[in-house]
């Protein structure tokens, strides 16, 4: 951990501006496989299955990215980070983009130089108590132990949830979730703070999952969304696209399942550009013309990632809420593709 | 008839560097150097460059900027609201904490381990080997991983202390709870407090002595004093008079009434720890994090004390042993005044290299969450600010410090314990 810290870090330096220099697009096409930065193990969004194979809302993303690019959803490489190795890592070149529900904010993006390119999953921060405690308020927490995955925004939420309520709390730094997880069933600490989804992933794998309640409050935005480093606009077009393709997909009403027929051309000239049967928009982006298709027949558009994944028929049961279509009310909006 | 002649010019040619002895070592030397420069100068400059392309110039600003997040074992005041200076500091202080904790124990176990690995009893011999064996030989992150586990999983959560029938209760006479969140063990309070001196004012180096603890120190510090002074005077006596004057009674005295004085002036009293709402409070709280690191490290370097022991213990002659035994010394004075005395000249500069490695290895602490200097400066504030390469920099210059300190004391300690020639 802490020498691939250093060696991150060293090698920042080293490695960032040739990455740049050379372009990620063709370095990815060089090599044949995507190297994709995404969580040790958070169930339904990354998280290997018992054959070793890597699946989740966050991995969709990574296998529709590799589609579009290589033609092979299969040709990525998943690299697990965690909270705090995961900047150093996308910094460093390890990775070529990061799908790890990571927080979009200002100083990730202007300070740790990272260009987001967009929001798969409007989250925002929860906490996880044991029934037993009797807690239905974030407020009556005074003195309790909260534990926290260290390196993320959700410790600097709660020092200022705490603070701006007045009341205290002892911080249990944490650095996976698997850790946390075991904490806070061994009762360790009190409560489980991080994003909400993360804490209905994490309460789904529990024995008892109806034993633990979690708090209405939500103490902060998180806007989660793939990102990649600064300087290679051209790499982070394509993986913004992708995103976008997956999304207007959906909207479009294009599935997997209909994506074989759709393709051969329809009435509708945006399915048609999408699909690459119109116009060269996936030569704009040096992709070839069917690379949106590819995406979405990777793992299907955005509303079966999310259905299939995390929505309310998985053991992780989230309703689609802020991320339903902007045509059902919800935030999830794409660019035109024009 | 006698010729002068001019002893032969030293004449230089430059083909001498290579082809003459004299010179062509150092020839090499200077080229060896010239190119390790080079090279350290190109990795500088390409470090520096590529920095500068990234948009991340080396910039020690962020240390001054508001660390935003909150550290749970924290020996000096802090709170979210300081700088990332001043957490870097609080970590500091408890990786020293650690430290100082673990080398201290690991030497007495090392010690009794490394005896009683000698001991003629089988039984005992071989528990001590099976013991030095097992932590040697298992990487020390495990062990501080397993140490966590054992605390979390197999001690009672506080809220198996509450209700009329607890499962759990509180150990010796109510004042001790031994929780999975740590050991909560009675403080000490003071009701006239002195007070404490507040050094370096507002900065991020602030910090408070107290004064309740100083005087502690003083009066103690005197009263040894006095009763070595006493020890002396008494020794003087059976020199010149041949009877040595009874002297325990007078130095218990000197010991203890002052102390007691002191305390009973300073309004001394015990804050027990008592459990509200979802903690106990009052008392000392050391964590499971600090209980598992401190153990682990402890337990693992006392392996390889107890093994530098054994060795000093078997470098010694045996004739020492037996000339101590002709005098009449039974083997455990043999081993305290005799054995182990000589032994230290052999034992201190490896047992250097000791501390050394538990002051480091005591980075491992992000494994079980405690906030150390790797956990504050290279980990949150690291993470949180992107600063890789200063933040890696500051910390290996943080180590460097703390190693080379202990280097330094326990080299002048060898000095004093080494043999000296006559």
């Amino acid at each position: 951990m802490k020498k691939s810290v250093i060696f991150g870090a060293l090698t920042v330096a080293g490695l960032a501006a040739g990455a740049a220099a050379a372009g990620t697009l063709d370095d990815v096409k060089a090599r044949g496989k995507l190297n994709c930065g995404v969580t040790t193990g958070l169930v339904g969004f990354a998280a290997p299955d018992a054959n070793g194979e890597w699946g989740g809302f966050d991995v969709g993303v990574c296998r529709a990215v590799a589609a579009a690019v290589l033609g092979d959803p299969k040709a990525v490489e998943f690299v697990p980070t965690t909270g705090k190795t995961r900047f150093t890592a996308l910094a460093s070149g390890e990775i070529d983009m990061l799908a790890r529900n990571t927080t979009w904010t200002f100083s990730r993006d202007v300070d740790l130089k990272f260009t987001f390119v967009g929001v798969n999953y409007y989250d925002g921060q929860g906490f996880m108590v044991p029934k037993e405690l009797g807690v239905s308020s974030a407020k009556e927490l005074d003195g309790a132990t909260v534990c926290i995955q260290t390196g993320t925004t959700t410790e600097l939420n709660l020092a200022d949830f705490f603070r701006s309520n007045n009341i205290s709390y002892e911080p249990v730094p944490i650095e996976t979730n698997a850790e946390a997880q075991q904490q806070y069933l061994a009762g360790a600490c009190d409560v489980y703070t991080t994003d909400a989804s993360g804490l209905a992933a994490t309460r789904a794998t529990f024995e008892d999952p109806s034993a633990h309640v979690l708090l209405p409050e939500i103490i902060s935005k998180e806007p989660l969304g793939p990102l990649v480093r600064h300087g290679d606009d051209n790499w982070g077009d394509v993986v913004r696209w992708t995103l976008n393709a997956l999304i207007t997909a959906e909207e479009l009403g294009v599935s997997s399942a209909n994506i074989g027929e759709m393709s051969a051309g329809t009435n509708n000239p945006e399915v048609n550009r999408l699909l690459g049967s119109e116009g060269n928009l996936g030569e704009m982006l040096g992709l070839s013309a069917d690379w949106a298709k590819n995406a979405i027949m990777a793992s299907g558009n955005y509303g079966e990632l999310f259905e299939k994944n995390i929505g309310e028929n998985t053991p992780i049961g989230l309703a689609r809420g802020l991320n339903a279509q902007w045509t059902d009310g919800g935030l999830i909006y794409s660019p035109p593709f024009r | 008839m006698t010729t002068l002649t001019d002893p032969p010019k030293a004449s230089f040619r430059l083909s001498m560097l290579i082809y003459d002895t004299r010179y062509r070592s150092l020839t090499i030397q200077a080229v060896a150097m010239l190119g390790f420069m080079l090279l350290a100068a190109w990795l500088l400059n390409n470090t520096l460059t590529n920095l500068a392309t990234l948009g991340k110039p080396i910039d020690l600003g962020f240390l001054g900027e508001p660390a935003s997040y909150d550290i749970n074992q924290r020996l000096l005041d802090y709170n979210s609201r300081d700088t990332h200076l001043r957490a870097s500091f609080i970590g500091l202080i408890n990786t020293l904490v650690v430290a100082v904790l673990g080398c201290i124990t690991a030497t007495i176990v090392g010690v009794l381990v490394g005896v009683l690995r000698l001991s003629k009893n089988w039984l005992v011999a071989r528990i001590m080997t099976v013991y030095v064996e097992m932590f040697r030989n298992v990487p020390v992150l495990l062990w501080i991983v397993l140490a966590m586990a054992i605390l979390i999983e197999s001690l009672p959560a506080p809220r198996a202390f509450r209700g009329d029938n607890p499962e759990a209760t509180m150990k010796v006479f109510d004042s001790v709870a031994i929780t999975n969140r740590g050991v909560y063990v009675p403080e000490p309070l003071f009701s006239n407090s002195l007070g404490s001196i507040h050094l370096f004012g507002d900065s991020s180096l602030r910090f408070d002595v107290s004064l309740d603890l100083m005087a502690i120190l003083v009066v103690l510090i005197a009263s040894i004093f006095a009763v070595r002074k006493v020890t002396s005077r008494a020794a003087h006596i059976q020199e010149t008079t041949g009877v040595r004057p009874k002297t325990w009674h007078v130095n218990l005295a000197i010991l203890f009434v002052p102390m007691i004085a002191l305390l009973a002036v300073l309004g001394f009293h015990l804050g027990y720890p008592e459990l509200k709402g979802f903690n106990f409070t009052g008392g000392t709280h050391m964590r499971n994090s600090l209980i598992a690191l401190w153990l682990a490290l402890s337990l693992y370097t006392a392996a390889f004390i107890a093994e530098i022991v054994r060795g000093g213990i078997l470098a010694i002659s045996h004739g020492q042993t037996e000339a101590a035994n002709a005098l009449g010394l039974r083997p455990g004075k043999t081993m305290r005044l005799v054995i182990l005395p000589q032994a230290l000249r052999v034992i201190i500069p490896p047992m250097i290299s000791n501390y050394l490695n538990l002051t480091k290895n005591s980075s491992l602490a992000i494994a079980v969450g405690y906030m150390d200097i790797t956990g504050t400066l290279g980990g949150i504030t690291m993470n949180q600010t992107g600063r890789e390469l200063e933040c890696v920099l500051m910390l290996m210059g943080c180590y460097l410090l703390i190693s080379l300190s202990i280097s330094m004391v326990m080299n002048w300690y060898n000095a004093r314990v080494a043999l000296v020639e006559r």
